[in-house]
């Protein structure tokens, strides 16, 4: 072998194919020139990137949804099931709640232990409302021989909503535990972060509803 | 021992320049922001999904909105107002300091729309070569 | 309903020999290993310092472990599997139909997630943060949590062997097969939450990864300065993030088909079991490329140290690479071209699975031109890099014929299809993994492993390789279907003998990997590496000592260039001592050890097992641990620890020494010469 000759030596790029000092990168924020970022960012990121993959479990479930929907095997369909009603009363519950969250992140900014709870509690309550709403329909669906066992349409309706709901529920778990943390911990930085965590899943959750209602309930009730 | 825990709170993520956004804060500008105007931003965004939710339902209503017209318009409002909670619930702007969180978003919308309407799109054509059911229908009842 | 649910003593299979004998093997090996660590003393250490450890490099080693070992029982499989068809020409072999078909569902399932993934992710955990030039992963105790969730899931599999049985249905249960009606037994739920568990971790990797690398780089080191492999496996990352939630989706609708009589894909109740097969390639075509990235990224490495060169076309690698990502996710109907859909679906998804083979072109083109004018040294990472270019070029072009649809309507489910992605699984996957395990093990333990044996299993693989499965092209051009148990055509059994022979001259190949270890180990003294950079390398990993420390660097490196360690390197030999004077040394805040991720893999191997057997007391029983664990991992306090500022200085001083001395070795080597 002999030697190399000193151009690769110097570790530049000898066929100027994009290597070197690369002088035109901006420096600003976002290109991440600035050395690891805090923590705060970091838990902040990582989890959003989190919601996204959930975001994505449930665009199967949408998927599904869609491609069965005239799946019916000879049972009943969206008009015949659907109380669009309830489902206005359900968003009005999420939309609430994605709101009194969006409350509670101001007074955790401002380190108030008493308005966060109350805020926090209010989140809590209208998380359940919405619960008991969508157990209450499943459970009236059910009575009237329209469970998920059915029919494929059924299944994917009882499976995409039910993964919602089985979302609400943890977050709701979440929730409480983080009323049982700010008074016990106070408004420490890992706290903070985590609470910061929270109230992205919720809103997320939210986000998904949207897509519920306006895909399942109401594009739903005016396919035949 | 706890001194030097908070001393080194830091430390072991080194010194840093110019902060990323994080998804879910308020955009750090010069003073914190007031009560007020954080407590403005969330009011317009409830007033905004309450109203795109509205439409949504009312455009059930055939006589609002033509017909043919009304699955169109449910999907406007519906991405409308998810834009609405991305950027009055979740602060998400398009400042530098919030590329990786709208790349990272992008990325992800990219991902669902494939799966979404590309598995839609597989799914129809399945049946692309087969008998329509009802002339195979006809034929054994023929 | 009874206390152990459906687990009786008819699950153990005191009628079969063959899997019998295999499962007391299997259990005196685990057993006597588990009392001769006792006997020892090694049980603290082993929990003080792997099993609750939170440290990427330990981690990344237990998930190399992890792979080697499946490797083993996979690879045993596979023997059986050959023997099978070398034998059951007109007759029915020695393996009855039921455990063939349970071996070829265990021997898919096993290589690709507890061989190929772990091993994939063990590289990427060790290395990744070295080369970052950064303390650790962005979140150290989901890391943990992640590697035992893929053990736990790689328990539950192998249990199978003992208790009960295995999927019958191939590595991908297609229903109607897979539904209860026509698969009563436990085996497909096996294969669900085996999958379901270790899929959990792999995502909780993937978000692990990508957050680490896109928030935790060294100061200057821009996007257009990171190294290859990182971008490798920010792109791999970023395929497991966006393609482990359809799997997790996809299983979980088959187990409610399963468990509560849902209809997503059965027959009855307006099922349509081509969703499944939808759903299940939307992953699967991404998870080829979640494997393959990152064996690009070793292959980029190793060429461009062995050739002493910079890489070759640094931007357009980025740019394929990302190119690959997307597009990956675009192809995923050629896996069922010839189910039915139309001329449009099928040309169109045909037409996208042969420009993804355009960036993938454009990197070998790539590393070729590394090469080329470069001094190359032919170590054995070297080796199993150059075997891949060969092997994987021609893989990959049986592949672009498969993406023809009318020659897949031919090729479909052929052996041909099974020789293709074995090409390409072996000859990319498989070697960048040996390769990258030859290039960093001196840094990962502190000793380069033995030349010449690595040499012999290079050797051995590839001929052994090309022996198994060039006849597997022939076979299936023959007209030969994937999976049979017995055959009765005379053209197809000379060629299924010599593929027999294969799979032993592979095994040499890994009887000399063994020996290999073996060998380094007890003559590790004499192959110390002192300097921390065995190769003459050129990015971060080869700026710290070898193991390193568990701070990984002292100071955090200053990047002012594309290869941040050739240029110190350069730097530093130009003035002839280190760039940097010693640092003023500070106390360093590290992670501490948590046993989080051993218990929950406890709590997930207790609930899956529960689940498989309808034991339900005890699902709750695990559900409520979990929460619990949750609440637990919640309230802990002091997550940190302060590394004394002494223990960094002498540690960091050291490596210094070390650095310094070669250094000048290598300034008077130079100058006698001149």
């Amino acid at each position: 072998m002999s030697a190399p000759s000193t151009a690769l030596r110097t570790g530049r790029d000898p066929y100027h194919m994009g290597h070197g000092p690369a002088a035109d990168v901006p420096e600003y924020t976002g290109h991440g020139a600035g050395g690891p970022s805090p923590k705060r960012i970091v838990v902040g990121y990582g989890f959003w990137i989190f919601i996204l993959s959930d975001v994505i479990l449930f665009s199967c479930f949408f998927a599904t949804y869609t491609v069965l929907i005239d799946a019916r095997a000879g049972g009943p369909g969206p008009q015949q099931l659907f109380d669009l009603h309830n489902t206005a009363i359900e968003t009005a519950c999420l939309l609430l709640s994605s709101f009194t969250c969006g409350m509670t992140s101001l007074a955790v900014a401002r380190h108030n232990l008493l308005w966060t709870e109350i805020t926090l509690a209010v989140t809590g309550l209208l998380g359940l409302t919405f619960i008991g709403l969508e157990v209450h329909e499943f459970l009236g669906l059910m009575a009237q021989g329209a469970g998920p066992t059915r029919s494929a349409f059924l299944t994917s309706f009882f499976a995409l909503v039910g993964c919602h709901g089985v979302h609400v529920t943890c977050g709701l778990l979440w929730l409480g535990t983080m009323m049982a943390q700010f008074p016990a911990k106070g408004f420490k930085e890992s706290i903070l972060h985590r609470y910061l965590c929270f109230s992205l899943f919720w809103h997320a959750l939210d986000i998904i509803w949207i897509g519920i209602f306006t895909v399942v309930y109401l594009i739903g009730t005016i396919t035949p | 021992m706890s001194s030097d825990r908070e001393r080194f709170e830091d430390f072991d993520l080194g010194s840093h320049v110019g902060e990323d956004q994080v998804v879910g804060e308020g955009p750090a500008g010069e003073r914190p922001p007031t009560l007020r105007s954080e407590l403005r931003g969330y009011l317009i965004g409830l007033a905004l999904a309450v109203l795109l939710t509205a439409a949504s339902f009312w455009a059930l209503d055939e006589h609002l909105i033509y017909g043919p017209g009304i699955v169109m318009a449910l999907i406007v409002f519906g991405l409308a107002q998810v834009g609405v909670h991305l950027v009055f619930f979740l602060h998400l702007t398009t400042s530098p300091d919030n590329t990786n969180n709208a790349l990272a978003l992008a990325f992800g919308v990219l991902i669902v729309s494939l799966i979404f309407l590309g598995s839609i799109w597989v799914m129809y054509h399945m049946n692309q070569n087969m008998v329509p059911t009802r002339a195979l229908l006809q034929m054994r009842g023929g | 309903m009874t206390l152990l649910g459906k687990l009786d003593w008819s699950a153990i299979p005191f009628n079969q020999p063959i899997p019998l004998v295999a499962a007391a093997v299997v259990l005196i090996v685990v057993l006597g290993g588990l009392i001769w660590v006792a006997a020892k003393g090694w049980i603290p250490y082993l929990w003080n310092e792997w099993i609750t450890s939170v440290d990427h490099k330990r981690i990344g080693i237990m998930y190399c472990l992890l792979g080697l070992v499946m490797l083993l029982r996979g690879f045993i499989d596979a023997i059986m599997m050959r023997g099978q068809q070398a034998l059951a020409f007109h007759s029915a072999g020695y393996l009855p139909a039921s455990h063939f078909d349970q071996i070829f569902s265990a021997h898919g399932t096993i290589m690709i997630f507890f061989v190929a993934m772990p091993f994939v992710i063990g590289l990427m955990n060790v290395i990744v943060p070295l080369q970052l030039g950064v303390r650790d992963v962005a979140f150290p105790t989901l890391n943990s949590v992640s590697f035992w969730l893929t053990a736990a899931g790689a328990l539950l599999v192998n249990l199978s062997l003992v208790v009960g049985e295995f999927a019958h249905t191939g590595w991908l249960p297609y229903p109607p097969l897979s539904e209860l009606r026509y698969s009563p037994g436990v085996g497909v739920d096996y294969y669900c939450w085996a999958l379901q568990i270790s899929g959990a971790g792999t995502l909780m990797t993937g978000i692990n990864f990508v957050t680490t690398i896109l928030k935790l780089r060294a100061p200057g080191m821009h996007y257009t300065r990171m190294p290859m492999f990182c971008w490798t496996a920010l792109a791999s990352n970023l395929l497991i993030v966006a393609a482990f939630p359809v799997l997790t989706a996809t299983l979980a609708m088959l187990l409610l088909d399963r468990y509560v009589g849902f209809h997503f894909f059965t027959n009855t109740g307006g099922g349509n079991s081509m969703m499944f097969m939808n759903l299940i390639w939307a992953w699967g075509h991404p998870e080829v490329y979640i494997l393959v990235l990152p064996a690009f990224g070793i292959y980029s490495e190793v060429v461009s140290t062995f050739s002493n060169k910079p890489l070759f076309g640094y931007r357009s690698m980025i740019y394929a690479t990302m190119a690959i990502c997307i597009i990956s996710f675009m192809v995923w109907l050629h896996h069922f071209f010839t189910m039915g859909a139309g001329a449009d679906v099928n040309s169109i998804f045909g037409i996208a699975s042969m420009i993804i083979a355009v960036p993938t072109g454009v990197k070998i083109f790539n590393w070729l031109f590394t090469m080329y004018g470069g001094s190359v040294r032919f170590h054995t990472p070297m080796l199993w890099t150059i075997g891949f270019m060969v092997t994987f070029t021609i893989g990959g072009m049986t592949g672009v014929l498969l993406a023809v649809p009318p020659a897949d309507f031919q090729l479909h489910n052929s052996v041909f299809l099974v020789a293709h992605f074995h090409n390409v699984i072996i000859g990319a996957v498989l070697f960048g993994a040996f390769a990258g395990y030859v290039y960093w093990f001196p840094k990962a333990f502190g000793f380069t492993l033995d030349e010449r044996l690595g040499k012999w299993a290079f050797w051995l693989w590839l001929i052994g390789f090309w022996v198994a499965w060039a006849p597997g092209y022939v076979v299936g051009l023959e007209g030969m279907t994937r999976r049979l148990q017995h055959y009765d055509v005379a053209e197809w059994r000379p060629w299924l003998i010599v593929a027999e022979v294969g799979v032993f001259i592979i095994l040499l190949g890994i009887i000399a990997q063994i020996a290999q270890i073996v060998v380094s180990v007890r003559t590790r003294e004499q192959r110390r590496d002192v300097t921390g950079d065995p190769w003459d390398g050129r990015n971060l990993e080869w700026a710290t000592s070898s193991p390193p420390p568990p701070f990984n660097f002292a100071v955090l490196p200053d990047v002012t260039d594309q290869e941040p360690y050739w240029d110190m390197k350069e730097r530093a030999r130009e003035i002839g001592q280190l760039t940097r004077p010693e640092p003023q040394y500070e106390p360093i805040l590290m992670p501490r050890n948590s046993p989080t991720g051993f218990v929950t893999a406890f709590l997930a191997v207790a609930t899956g097992f529960a689940l498989i057997w309808h034991i339900w007391w005890l699902v709750l029983l695990g559900l409520a641990g979990a929460y619990a664990t949750f609440v637990v991992f919640a309230w802990r306090d002091h997550d940190e620890e302060l590394i004394p500022v002494e223990e960094v200085a002498r540690l960091d001083r050291a490596n210094r020494a070390a650095r310094s001395a070669a250094l000048q070795h290598r300034q008077l080597r130079r100058e006698s010469v001149e």
